[in-house]
């Protein structure tokens, strides 16, 4: 079996919310503060929002979209927004740029609508993370299918799906490792297209797991 | 006064990992490494009774297991301040206040008092609430990192209370609230954590079948029909008339019972009168259970929270409303009004059923009794929402957190 000259380290990540002061009472109010928001703004509400909802496979994972559609009725507008993909970016500002893009179409489009008062308002929060190291490394596929199985839910979502930030690619931390390290481009690619979207971060390892397990099995 | 935590029937930290996983408890484990002997002090104004005594209770022995040095001192005071910051919390949480200087002054001489009594020199100190506010007096030289942990809903404060603590609490380092909705907006950072509960307290942990049966018998209620619980205090604001009412509208479709308990009574005036309201609306239906349960009574609280197939909480007005993560915890499905931290807890339609009035509620209720596989489907998602976030293992995680935040800041802690 192959073995990894650099190994792969595995980290977790704890989060911290801090809770911003901007409130937006309607969807102009939104548009208004999507623009003076921080990144790490918009990191809450799209990327964490996976990790702390991550057990609801249904409705919106996007805080943004929820909110358009739970307290502003407006389910196509909130569509639009869900389906910016966070994978497809390897910044927050591209997803932001296109968030606000969207909600400024709605409120040109919808001018008096824009203006009307939401049920609840939505209220912007900043994620800020904390890496820790977990003094575990591997270096053979074996290995890694082993320590996979023993990872937390953060440290999933940390190596999987925050990942493509601090990577700057269209990938993961797993994917790239195998990649890179084993040679095992096919089985990288599969993993890099498991939906983040529709399974639990359980189904996210379990899937990792039996795709670790396929080429294992080879 | 320090409070001291009988270790003899502690529990720790491995004891959570049936519960939570492993991998979860290396990583608090992992999380602590760096803060192994850091010291820190928590200052509440009660050691028993009370949510915030309850937290810390289990609290700081995780913490302490975690290696942290960690202390809890209680603010003492007399009758007349407890009466004052009495009259100062419900202000806060927007009711009348009619503001007396002599108020202020008492205020102001016991936090003098416990100022003097009290050595706050951790690197880290966290005070809870309004009562020992105050403290921030004694932070010499802007030593260590001071926070402000706010339990109640500060969204409609009265103006007047808000005024006179808003420049105590800007000289701390941040603010903790347990919803963006009861925050303000301060100079200072704010931090979001969310209350939690013990699921391994006597009210939160399994329970045997055969006891949860006996609790049954004992108060005479029939396991075998559908039975709606609402566990609250008997007092106008969980509007347990108004739970009467809806479930007198679902007795017309279905055939189940109603339990209401709670606490309270015997030591307030108004949960007297209300309780007695109570009993008069209910009438003479033997399918309504009011039951006014001693303040010991944990085992039989979540006795009945297990024997429920819908716990509601219908409160008007509401702080956190844990009894909402304590029902979600034991995978019952909820129907909850929409007010204070419980949208938080409740996901409409994802982890119970959001209402806003009696009707409303009547209506989720015979839905829920109607769609059983909905019913499971909303507690199984609760149970999860709970375990993500509402547990006491999650509260040391962001104190855990908020820590090292501050060491990588590099924002200087002299003590």
């Amino acid at each position: 079996m192959n073995a990894a000259e650099h190994p792969f380290q595995f980290y977790t990540a704890a989060y911290l919310t801090r809770i911003g002061n901007q409130k937006a009472s309607n969807l102009a109010e939104l548009r208004r503060d999507l623009e003076g928001s921080s990144d790490a703004s918009i990191f809450y509400h799209t990327y964490q929002s996976l990790s702390r909802h991550h057990f609801l496979t249904e409705g919106f994972s996007n805080d943004f979209a929820q909110w358009v559609l739970a307290a502003c009725n407006r389910p196509r507008l909130a569509e639009e927004m869900a389906s910016l993909d966070i994978r497809d970016y390897v910044a927050l500002a591209g997803l932001r740029a296109d968030l606000l893009r969207v909600v400024k179409d709605f409120c040109l489009a919808h001018p008096k609508e824009s203006e009307l008062n939401a049920f609840e308002p939505f209220y912007f929060c900043e994620a800020i993370e904390i890496p820790i190291p977990l003094g575990l490394e591997v270096r053979t596929l074996r290995e890694f299918h082993d320590s996979l199985g023993e990872l937390s839910h953060s440290s999933l979502y940390y190596h999987f799906v925050s990942s493509r930030l601090r990577l700057h690619l269209r990938s993961n931390d797993f994917s790239l490792w195998l990649e890179k390290e084993l040679g095992l481009r096919a089985l990288a690619e599969r993993a890099n297209r498991i939906d983040i979207y529709t399974r639990t971060l359980e189904g996210i390892q379990a899937r990792l797991m039996a795709l670790v397990e396929g080429e294992l099995a080879k | 006064m320090s409070v001291e935590i009988a270790k003899a029937h502690s529990l720790q930290l491995d004891d959570y990992a049936p519960i939570l996983g492993l991998p979860e408890i290396h990583e608090l484990r992992s999380l602590a490494e760096r803060l192994k002997g850091r010291s820190v002090q928590m200052v509440n104004s009660t050691a028993v009774g009370g949510g915030v005594a309850e937290i810390l209770n289990r609290l700081i022995p995780i913490l302490s297991e975690l290696g942290l040095a960690i202390r809890w001192e209680v603010m003492t005071g007399g009758n007349d301040f407890f009466e004052v910051t009495k009259a100062f919390h419900n202000a806060l949480h927007g009711g009348a206040y009619e503001a007396r200087p002599q108020n202020f002054e008492i205020f102001q001489r016991y936090t003098e008092q416990n100022r003097a009594r009290l050595t706050l020199d951790s690197e880290f100190v966290v005070i809870h609430d309004p009562q020992p506010a105050g403290l921030i007096d004694a932070r010499a030289n802007h030593s260590g990192h001071w926070f402000w942990r706010c339990h109640i809903d500060l969204s409609q404060p009265n103006k007047t209370v808000w005024s006179f603590l808003e420049p105590l609490v800007s000289r701390y380092d941040g603010a903790i609230f347990s919803s963006p909705e009861f925050a303000r907006q301060l100079s200072i950072p704010q931090y979001l954590f969310y209350p939690c509960i013990d699921p391994l307290s006597e009210k939160n942990h399994d329970l045997e079948p055969e006891f949860v049966h006996e609790v049954l018998e004992r108060f005479g209620i029939d396991s075998k029909r559908p039975i709606l619980t609402q566990i609250s205090r008997f007092d106008r604001l969980k509007d347990p008339l108004g739970v009467v009412r809806a479930y007198q509208i679902v007795r017309r479709y279905f055939d189940c019972q109603l339990v209401l308990a709670g606490g309270g009574a015997a030591d307030d005036p108004e949960g007297g009168v209300v309780l007695a309201e109570v009993k008069e609306a209910a009438g003479p239906d033997p399918d309504i259970h009011i039951l006014d349960l001693p303040p010991w009574s944990a085992l039989e609280i979540n006795a009945l929270q297990r024997a429920s197939t819908i716990v509601i909480q219908k409160s008007l007005r509401e702080g956190f409303g844990l009894t909402v993560a304590e029902a979600l915890w034991k995978k019952k499905p909820v129907i909850a009004s929409a007010v204070g931290g419980i949208p938080l807890q409740v996901i409409h339609k994802h982890t119970g059923l959001l209402v806003h009035s009696v009707e409303g509620a009547a209506y989720q209720i015979r839905f829920l009794l109607a769609n059983p596989a909905i019913a499971d489907r909303l507690s199984q998602q609760g149970h999860e929402h709970v375990l993500e976030h509402f547990l006491i293992t999650g509260n040391a995680k962001r104190y855990l957190t908020l820590f090292l935040h501050l060491l990588d800041s590099g924002q200087p802690a002299d003590a």
